[in-house]
Parts: C-alpha cells; structure tokens; sequence
C-alpha cells in the first residue's frame, strides 16, 4: 500500500453508538503523518470517540480504523504499536492517580514502559525540567493546579518517547497562561522530534489555528478536512469561529446576530454584595485569599480564572454554603449566614456541574422548586407554564432532564434558578461545555434579566467574549483577584484590544512580584526533553517484572491515603470476628427456669435438684398457678417453666404413673431444640441417680463422646470457622473495589494504551493484598489463640500455607467480581453478596457439607472456603499434621490460579 | 406549616425519583418476597441430612435395626464402617454421628444386663451436634425399649417426662425465620435506600443545591425518612400478609396494629441512621463499605441469629444500643407470644429515642458535610 510514511491513519466506514446515542456515523478520513493536526467540533460531535479508536482506547465497532498501517480491530497489533502511541484523556489529569505524587507518577508510567531505574530518573529529570515541574516533583497529583496536572500528564504520555501524541481537549479548564505554555512546549518538542505526530481535539478556536491540518466535525460526522489556509479559502471567512458556523451551514450567512447589551446607568444605591478581605484555607491550603468587592444592583460581575483558581470557593462562601475562614461576605447589608432562610428567597443560584433532579421532568423539577420556595399552588402552576414558554421548553417539558442536550440543560438550571423571581442570580461556569450558539441564546436571557427586570448577576465563566459582556469583570489567580474593573478598561490598560493576552501579562506580573509563584509555572527551560541516546531494551521478562511491581507500588500509595479503605482493610475483620465470635453463640446457659411444684415432697425437690445444680438453668421465683406460667413466659422473661403434678413422690415411691411437664417458650426454634435437649438430660441426670429404678437398669445409657469440641461452646467452632468467612468477605470486595475505582475513575486508560498484559495488570494489583490478607490471618488467628483461648493443635505451618493459598483464591474471585461490575457500589455489593451466600450455606460453616446434597453439595466442593474452613478447622480443633492437610492444599493451590486465568479471559483490554 | 409542605413535597419528589429507578424496584420486590420466603424454608429444620455411620460389632438383628432408624430429612442413611476407620474418616469431615454398637449387644438386653453404645459426635458443628445427639439418643433408646419388652423387660412407659414448646407448638423453623428474615431485610433496605437517596443527591450535587434554598437540614432529612420509610411499610404489610401469613402460615399471636405500630417506629429508627452514614461517607464506594460494617452487626447482634441471652454480658450491654435488638424483641414478643402494648412498650420508647438521636446527629454534621464536600 502507498500509505507508508505518508500516511498516519486512515478510517473508513467508522461508525459508533452508545446505547441508542450515535457518536460517529459512517466517518472515513485519512490523517498525513508527522502534522500537527486539530479537531473542532462543538460538544458531542464525536471527537473524544474517534480520538479513543485512534488511540486503541475503545473498541471498534463498525468500519476499519488503521493506525501505522496496521488494522487497529487486532490485539496484536495494537500490542506492537502502542509503546508509539501516547494518549491523554479528556478532564484534568484524568490518568494520573492523584494520591500519589509527581515523581511517583512518571516512576509508574516509566515502569510501564520497562525503562529501568536509572532510565527513569534521567527522563524524569529532563521532563520535569523542561515542564518547570521539577520543584513539585514530591507533591501529590491531585494537589497541583489544573494547568499543572496537564503538564504533568503531558509528560507521563512523553516518557516513551512516542511517535504519536494524541490530546483529547488537553487545555480545558486551564489558565491563559498555563495554556500558552503547554503550546509552546508542543511546539518544541515538535521541533525537536519532527517525526512525531500531534493530534488533539480542542475547544478553543485560537488553538486549533495552530495545526497546520484541521478536521471539522459536527454531530458525528466530518464537515471538512484540509490545511487552515484552505479552508478560510473555501468558506471566504477569517476568524475560525466563522469558519466552522460556515462549514455546519454552507449556503446560510452568518447567522450570528451580534449581541446587543444596552450600556447601564451606575444607580448609585448602596452595593447588593459586599465582600471584604474574603479568606479561605483548607487545612494548610489556602484557596482564596483576601479577595474584596462590591456588587451594584442590576450589575452584570464576571468573575474569571481557570479551574481551581479559587472562583468557585468564592460563590459558596456568597452563598453560605461555606464560612470564610476570615473576612465578611455581605447580602443586601447584612452578613451571610448559612441558617438565614429569608436572605436565600432572593437569590437565584445555579451550580458549575447540572445540579437538577435528572430522573424528573422539565416540568416536574420546576414546579418542586416553585413548591419549595413556598410560591403559592396556583401561582407555581402558572409561573412553571410561563418559563417552559418562556424558555423555549414547551416541546421538552415532560422528558427527563437528564435526557436533554446540554444546552437544554443549561436553561433549565436557569428557568429553575429564576422559577421565584430572585433579585440576585450567582452562576457558576453556566456556560461550560456549552457549544456558542447555545451559549449566545443564554447570553439573551441574562441581559433580559438584567436590563428589563433588574436582576444582579454574579457570574464566573472562563470564556474571554463572555467576559467582554460583562458590566465588570475580575480576574482571580491561585485564590487572589488580580485586576477588577470595566472590560474595556482592563484592556486600555494593557494597550491590547484582546482580554485573554491582557489577563496573561496580569498573571506574570504577578508571577513576577511573587518569588515562590514564579517557579510554579516557571516556563519551559532550553534544555532538551528528549534524551539524546536510545535506551536499551530491556528483556521481556524483565520489562513484565517491573510493570507488575509498578501497578502494586501504585496501588500500595494510593491505599495507604485513603482512610476509610484502610481502616476496612485493616481493623474491619478483626472487628467483625469479635462480633461474630461473641454474638453467634447457641451456648444456652443462666436461662430463666420457675417450678410449678404442686408436690413439694422430698421426691419433688430432689427431682429438682438436677435443674438447679446446672450451669443452663437459673431459677426464679416459684409459680403459683398455669395462669401465672402463662403470663411469665408471655413476657419473655422466663424460658422454661416445670410442672410437678401432685402425687408425684407417692406415685414415685410406690411406681404408680407420674408425668412431668416441661414448658419450653418456642419462639426461637434453635433455641428451644437445644433446651429441650437440656431438659431431657438433666433428666436422664436424675434418673440414673435413683439406686431402685429396675426398669432404668436395663436401658443401655448411650455415651456421648463429644469429640473435638469436648464442652460444646460455640467459640471452638467459631473460632476457627469465622476468619474463612471474613477473609472472603473483606477480600474480594478490596479487590473487587480497586479495579472498579480505576474504571470509574479513569485511570484503567493506563492499562488499556501501555504494553501491559492483563496477567501483568492483576497480579500486580493483587500483591499488595496478598500482605493485606496475609497480615489479616495473623492478626485473627492470634485472636483466635490467644483471646478466644482456642488452642492451634495441628500443624501451624500448614495452616499459614493454607491461608496464603486461601488469599489467593478470594483476591481471585474478587477479580472476577470486577471483570463485571462497573462501578464501586455494584462491585461491593456484587462483591458481598456473591462471597457470603456460598459461605455460609454451602462451605459447610452451618451445616457440614457432608450433609448437603445435589446442587449444594456441587457447590460446596468447588467453592474454596469449603477447603479452608476444612483446614481451619482442622489444625485449630482436630489438630490434623500437614501430611494429614496435604490434600486439601493441593486442591486449595488450584483455585488461584483458575481465578485468575477466567477473568484474565474476561478482562477486556478496551472500552466499548 | 411552611416546613410541613417542604418535607412533603421534598419526598414526593423522593417518591417520583424512586418509582424511574426499576431495578432497586426490582430488588425490593425480591428483597421482601423471594428472599423472605426462601430464607424461612431453604435451610430447612435443625437438622438436616446429617451424616451418620454405623460400627457394627454386633451383627444381630437388633443392631441391623438401630442401623435402619435412620434415614431423610434428618439422617443420611447410616454407612456402615469398620471400627479402625472412625478417626480418619471423622478427621476427614465425612460424618457427624458415629454410633458404635458393642458385640453381644442384643445378648446382653435380652438378659438384663447393664451394657452401652457409644455416640462419636463431631462437636465442631455444635448446633446440629446437640441436636443430633438428642434425636439419636431418642431414637435408639425407643428401640431399645421396644425390643426388649420382647423379652420381658417393661418399662413404665406412663412414667417420665413431657416436654411441650409454647408459642410455636411444633417447632417450626419457618414460623421463627420467617419473622427474623422480615426484620432483617427491613434494616438493610431502609438503611441503603435513605442513605443511598442522601448520597446520590450529593453526588449529582443536588444536595448543594438544596442548601441554597430556604430549606433546613431537618426538612431534607426529614423528608427522606418519611418517604423511604413509607415504601418499605408498604413492602412490609404487602410481605406480612401475603408471604408470611399467606404463603409461609405463620401466625399472628397478638395485635397486628400494634406491630404495625412498631415497625413504623423502627423504620424512623433506621432510616436516620441511614441519613447519618449517608453524611459520614463522601462517596457512594465509603458508603457502601460503612453500611457492610453497620448492617452485618446489627443484624447478627439483633437475637435473630442466636439469642440476645447466650452474648456475653459486656455484649448485651452494648447490643442494646442497637435499635434492631429491640425491634426484633418486639415482634417476637407480639408475633408468637401475644404480648400487648403493656409488655413492648418501654421497648418501643426506646427505639424512638434512638431514631431521634441518630436524626438529631445527622442534621448537626449535614452542614458541615456540605461544607466539606470538594
């Protein structure tokens, strides 16, 4: 094929759904090699998927897609050329584990990649140099800002060295300057190594003027593909913005009607919001500091700054959902206070993320609020009509929120956050995500509000022509508002007619005053990021070695930051055991006892003597009627109640009929059985004390050997049964929930782009449970030992093998577990569920599994509790040798193994 | 009044979200239907196909028929095993009961003399150990008995002990299960369905939303108790009556209002402390984790395993702070014994005040939960 070196990628008849969502229909393009090639689209064009099949992440469903002339549908080629491929998800360092630091980070990708100790240290070194990370290199991830964390994800996707460099909306939600960086950086290492190929989806429009090839997409298909030049050319337009409107709409004009917004009178009236020295730390982190304002009425405020900026952090404390750790927020001239709920009737508010209820209608969600804000029945039901109308709702108003597009959504917040005619509205970021013309529609409605109805708005946005809209703007920077002040003023200032270069000389000039800042985003050093000679390969063996020992090193930070998963892997058993061990007991002893002796003969007391002598029975006051036994054993407050009819020693002493009665309360079945078991022996007790019983003499006395358990208490059988249970439980869910969490968090994208095998991948996040579970077994068995005062009289060393093998399998089934689940919840109760129920009914932990039949007895001979429950009760209570264990070891060593070859199996290695 | 209508319209709205999500829907239905049903029956009674051996030294016609006693439901039938195999194959778990029948056994009953079988019993399964023992201990002195009244040996059969169960005269393990498995179901559902309401509504960032609005803590609580709670009363007196007085037969001693009444308190009880873990844990994983870590003890500790007498003493002290060892006191009380509002009544006081503590503790952290969420 001539697609050689020209050719980067080429898909043809791509098509994708999700559920009944298309995000590509049938999309064929080639992409040239060694560009830097852009794509723009609004949101849910497609771009994210088609990056993801370029990338390997998701699996394709319709059509080829061939990367480096390879068909991107076969594992194995996608195994030879992923170590040339390097992908960036979408979200603030969305692939990179955000407990764990820096350096840590860039050891586990290098890992990944086999590079060795000293490679690593080396590229990182250049890296980090070359990004200005150096001096954060030991702070947790999740603690840099976000213009930082792209950096930082930038270089774990750079350790490899790979020949093509996928970016999925890389700048979003980052800082001006933060923004200009990551370009420039681009752009060197493009320099440095022309060879490689960038490719990434963006929002921005002055970013995807970079690319020197463009691909328009729009609603899951491909308007356009070619050079920048050639499609201002085509279309006739210059700016970018016009180019794509022209792209969607060939034949249409601009149909941007500019926005009007009537210029506004100062009123002059005291100020809506004041906000004064305004201070916020968390722990020794402080997100806003200082920051002071005042608010007119019917005033447009924009409030600017990337994500993490502090923007944010200042609207909750306006709102009280937060206090400020020090200065005043006012409202209408009074401080915020979070139990005020005459002061929240006239704010509006609506939140960055859609806060409504996705599961009600358009309609529903407006009226509840309309309730809620205690708008009369009537009026609501009006008020409701009058904003889906109003809107432009009327054809969605009983479809679930959740449902509608994100621009739809995006109004309804606002219809919702208006529905009681509030005089301020705060806006968090309303826009975000929002594609412009959409975003234009909204624009309308706010000047109405603010113009017609004298609506303050206080709104954030990170959009420079939003900003432009505004009556005043403020710019906040790492939790300190730089510049407040008209637009235009703002611009006059830095002699520029554009917002965003005036924002980014504020950001340096403060940078600049700041000594400690200025390294933070330090920008990018000469020196090279690439390392001047090629690293040797390491071997194969060596290279799986080492990505093994990075998932588990990785896995073992980040548990060890994450308290409550800590504490259940760690003190949840043994807690458990206590309760299990003390709370399941079916010892019936001090049990309350009253005697009906219509007797009272020598011959009567002695009968009772058997009773009272016993530790099972604790007498209460005598009865006096039936009446009475009634009532008492009524109440529960006595168990057993014996009836001595009269006669009895006389009919004793001259071998007449007598007949004791026993009432036993059967409320509790299990219970009663064992009393009656109880009754009938301290019976038997005494009849076998009386010397002259002929009939007696006879009847062979049957012994009892209780073997094993001489005494019969519970703790012997529960001792060594409970930690079989709760080392399965707690196991598989860990397991199962570390897998998951990556899924839902974002960080599985690791495992699917690098060179890790799925073997590679679960033993590796399987070792450090291995000690969790082994350290598990010590700890319950020493309670066993020594607390429970169960003695261990088999061999301890088979027992301790039993357990690590033990370990294995339920780590294994937890696994398994994962391979299916989806999320953290399904997976722990999937998790818990699926290990309890066999557990208890069919490892032979109530019933033994001798007495269990078809089915049941199928499944308690392959479940692996069955084998360990057997070992465990084996070496503490039958004191069985290892010869004597060796069986049940071997069949123990199998499970293991199996699990993990099933859902090595069932893992997949893409997303659908 | 204004926060009356708050807490009502803020759980119908609970209400309306509840009835989209199908599969919870689903899994109630089973939770108080299936699962209820197959819990009383499927473990079946005390004792069940126990595994039983025979060391027969005898080889008479008495012990061939000692050896053919025993047979299902309760009893495998008895393999017969030589006298060198019972501590191997008793090591090795295959059965429970080993009975040993003496040469010259039947000869020795039919004259008179004083002679004995010994039981082997695997203890380490104790509750069916003494249970079986017992049964066996019957069984084989009956027929004993039996046989030897053949030869003149009478036993005064009119004389001995009677032993009569009250409340639940035939020892039905369903009748007791049945009732356990309702409680049980309605702790953990009540308590996942409140707290994962809280939780979802704090993921989505509704919560956040709420907390602008002039809305107390207390209303949205509340509003999440009354509602959850209300679809698990209605699952509960549609399992009451259908499955367990329908399907399973079990009786209702006392008065049903007034079980009723109970549970509704109960429910208060553990849905506030489903709002209370919903403010602990941040995300729905914690949750989950924390509920394991609640549900499990409360209820195993609740009586409905083993009775609240067998737990050591420093235990009951500590079980009776769990709302669920009171409720299941109560329904056990009223459901077989009859007992009137005169006997549960402080029981019922005090789980209302637990309910009221948990509500009271949830809504004081659920600001600072907001807070602190990030």
């Amino acid at each position: 094929m001539e697609t050689g070196d020209s050719c980067l990628a080429r898909i043809e008849g791509v098509s994708h759904h999700y559920g009944k969502v298309t995000a590509l229909h049938d999309v064929t393009i080639d992409l040239p090699t060694g560009r830097m090639i852009g794509l723009i689209g609004p949101d849910g064009a497609g771009k994210s998927t088609l990056l993801g099949l370029l990338s390997g992440v998701r699996k394709g469903q319709a059509g080829t897609v061939e990367v480096f002339g390879g068909d991107m549908r076969r594992a194995g080629h996608r195994n030879r050329i992923c170590s040339r491929i390097a992908y960036m998800p979408q979200g603030l360092g969305k692939n990179l584990y955000q407990e764990i630091s820096v350096r840590d980070n860039l050891h586990f990708f290098g890992k990944l990649f086999g590079q060795s100790q000293i490679e690593r240290e080396e590229r990182i070194e250049r890296l980090a140099r070359a990004t200005g990370l150096l001096p954060f290199l030991d702070r947790p991830a999740g603690k840099l800002s976000g213009g930082m964390k792209q950096k930082l994800g930038l270089c774990c996707a750079l350790i490899h060295d790979p020949d093509l460099l996928i970016l999925d909306e890389p700048t979003t939600g980052v800082d001006p300057l933060s923004r200009r960086q990551f370009w420039t950086l681009i752009d060197d290492l493009r320099a440095e190594r022309p060879q490689m190929s960038v490719l990434f989806s963006t929002a921005y429009m002055d970013e995807a003027s970079r690319s020197d090839w463009l691909v328009a997409m729009d609603r899951g298909g491909i308007l356009a593909t070619s050079t920048v030049d050639e499609l201002r050319q085509r279309t006739g337009r210059q700016a970018l913005e016009d180019v794509f409107s022209a792209l969607q709409a060939p034949d249409g004009k601009s149909d941007q009607e500019s926005l009007e917004i009537p210029s506004r009178a100062a009123s002059g009236d005291e100020p809506i919001i004041r906000a004064h020295n305004l201070v916020c730390r968390f722990g020794d982190f402080t997100a806003v500091r200082n920051v002071s304002f005042d608010i007119e009425a019917g005033e447009i405020f924009g409030f600017l700054g990337s994500n993490g900026c502090g923007k944010t952090t200042t609207m909750r404390m306006l709102t009280g959902l937060l206090s400020p750790t020090e200065g005043t927020a006012e409202l209408y001239g009074k401080a915020v206070d979070a139990n005020d709920l005459e002061t929240r009737r006239h704010v509006g508010f609506m939140s960055q993320a859609f806060s409504l209820y996705s599961e009600l209608s358009v309609r529903q969600n407006l009226i509840l609020h309309a309730r809620l804000y205690r708008i009369e029945e009537e009026k609501a039901k009006a008020r409701t009509e009058n904003l889906i109308a109003q809107f432009g709702l009327s054809d969605h108003a009983d479809a679930e929120a959740g449902s509608l597009p994100l621009g739809l959504r995006q109004r309804l917040s606002l219809a919702v956050a208006i529905v009681h005619e509030p005089e301020l509205l705060i806006l968090d970021e309303p826009t975000s995500g929002v594609d412009p013309q959409a975003r234009d529609g909204f624009w309308r409605i706010l000047i109405d509000l603010s113009r017609q109805k004298k609506v303050t708005i206080f709104i954030s946005t990170h959009f420079m022509n939003e900003a432009m809209r505004c009556d005043r703007i403020s710019l906040m920077h790492s939790g300190e508002v730089l510049i407040s002040g008209r637009p235009q003023d703002i611009l006059d200032a830095k002699q520029t007619d554009d917002l965003e270069t005036a924002f980014v000389s504020f950001i340096e000039e403060a940078l600049e005053k700041s000594g400690t800042h200025a390294i933070e985003t330090a920008s990018p050093s000469e020196e090279s990021a690439i390392p001047a000679k090629v690293a040797q390969q390491p071997s194969k063996t060596r290279a799986a070695f080492r990505r093994i020992l990075a998932y588990s090193h990785c896995e073992t930070l980040s548990l060890s930051r994450d308290p409550i998963r800590l504490a259940f892997a760690f003190l949840g058993t043994l807690a458990l055991l206590l309760i299990f061990s003390y709370g399941i007991s079916s010892d019936v002893t001090n049990m309350s006892m009253a005697v009906l002796d219509y007797d009272q003969s020598p011959e009567s007391r002695d009968y009772l003597s058997a009773f009272q002598g016993s530790r099972y029975f604790s007498e209460k006051a005598p009865l006096r009627s039936q009446a009475e036994a009634e009532e008492r054993l009524k109440s529960g407050k006595l168990t057993l109640a014996l009836e001595i009819p009269a006669g009895f020693g006389k009919d004793l002493r001259k071998g007449g009929d007598w007949q004791i009665s026993a009432w036993i309360d059967g409320a509790n079945t299990m219970r009663a059985s064992t009393i009656e078991g109880y009754v009938a022996q301290a019976h038997a007790t005494w009849l076998a004390s009386r010397p002259q019983s002929a009939a007696q003499s006879t009847a062979p006395m049957l012994v009892a050997r209780y073997r094993y358990n001489p005494t019969s208490e519970s703790i012997y059988a529960m001792g060594p049964s409970i930690p079989a249970l709760l080392l399965m439980l707690f196991l598989a869910i860990l397991m199962a929930v570390s897998i998951t969490r990556e899924k839902e968090i974002g960080t599985i994208t690791n495992f699917y782009v690098t060179p890790t095998r799925r073997s590679e991948y679960l033993i590796g996040k399987m070792l450090p449970y291995l000690f969790i579970g082994m350290v598990n077994f010590a700890i319950m068995a020493a309670t066993v030992v020594f607390l429970f005062g169960v003695p261990l009289k088999g061999s301890g060393l088979a027992l301790t093998l039993a357990a690590f093998l033990y370990t294995f399998a339920t780590l294994g089934y937890g696994l398994l577990i994962a391979a299916f689940t989806s999320n953290q919840v399904s997976a722990v109760f999937a998790a818990a569920v699926l290990s309890i129920v066999p557990t208890i009914q069919f490892s032979g932990m109530l019933q033994p599994v001798s007495a269990l039949e078809g089915a049941a007895r199928f499944i308690g001979n392959i479940w692996p509790t069955t084998y360990y429950m057997h070992m465990s009760v084996g070496a503490f209570t039958k004191g069985l040798s290892f010869s004597s264990m060796a069986g049940d070891l071997l069949v123990m060593s199998i499970f293991g193994p199996l699990f993990l070859l099933t859902t090595a199996f069932f893992l997949k290695k893409q997303e659908a | 009044m204004d926060r009356l209508r708050n807490i009502f319209w803020l759980g119908i709205k609970e209400l309306q979200a509840l009835a989209k999500e199908t599969i919870l829907i689903i899994f109630i239905i089973w939770s108080f239907g299936f699962s209820i049903y197959s819990q009383a029956t499927g473990l079946g009674e005390n004792i069940n196909n126990a595994a039983i051996a025979i060391v027969d030294e005898d080889h008479s016609v008495l012990s061939r028929n000692i050896g053919s006693l025993f047979y299902p439901p309760y009893f495998k039938r008895a393999e017969e095993i030589g006298p060198g195999d019972i501590d191997a194959r008793m090591d090795r778990g295959d059965f429970t009961f080993v009975l040993v029948i003496p040469p010259q056994f039947e000869q020795d009953i039919r004259t008179g003399r004083t002679t004995s079988i010994q039981l082997n019993v695997d203890a380490t399964a104790v509750q069916q150990a003494t249970v079986g023992a017992g049964y066996i201990q019957n069984m084989v002195e009956g027929e004993v008995a039996r046989y030897a009244e053949r030869f003149n040996q009478p036993r005064g059969l009119t004389q001995g002990l009677v032993l009569r169960r009250a409340f639940n005269p035939n020892g039905k393990e369903s009748w007791f299960r049945a009732i356990v498995a309702l409680g049980d179901q309605l702790s953990l559902l009540t308590i996942v369905l409140t707290g994962a309401a809280l939780l979802r509504e704090r993921e989505h960032g509704t919560l956040e939303h709420l907390m602008v609005m002039p809305l107390t803590a207390f209303e949205i609580a509340l509003s999440k108790v009354w509602s959850n709670g209300l679809v698990i009363f209605v699952s509960f007196v549609l399992s009451l009556t259908f499955v367990v007085q329908g399907i399973l037969q079990v009786p209702v001693a006392g008065s049903r209002i007034l079980l009723l009444g109970g549970t509704s308190l109960y429910l208060f009880a553990a849905a506030a402390i489903g709002i209370f873990l919903g403010t602990i844990a941040r995300t729905m994983a914690q949750f989950a984790l924390l509920m394991l870590l609640t549900v499990l003890p409360m209820m195993i500790l609740s009586g409905g395993m083993t009775p609240v007498e067998s737990q050591p003493d420093w235990l009951q002290a500590i079980t009776w702070l769990l709302p669920s060892r009171h409720y299941i006191t109560i329904m056990q009380a009223i459901v077989y014994r009859g007992a009137g509002l005169d006997i549960v009544g402080s029981e019922l006081l005090t789980i209302a005040g637990m309910g009221l503590v948990f509500l009271l503790a949830s809504i004081s952290l659920f600001r600072r939960s907001v807070m602190t969420m990030k």
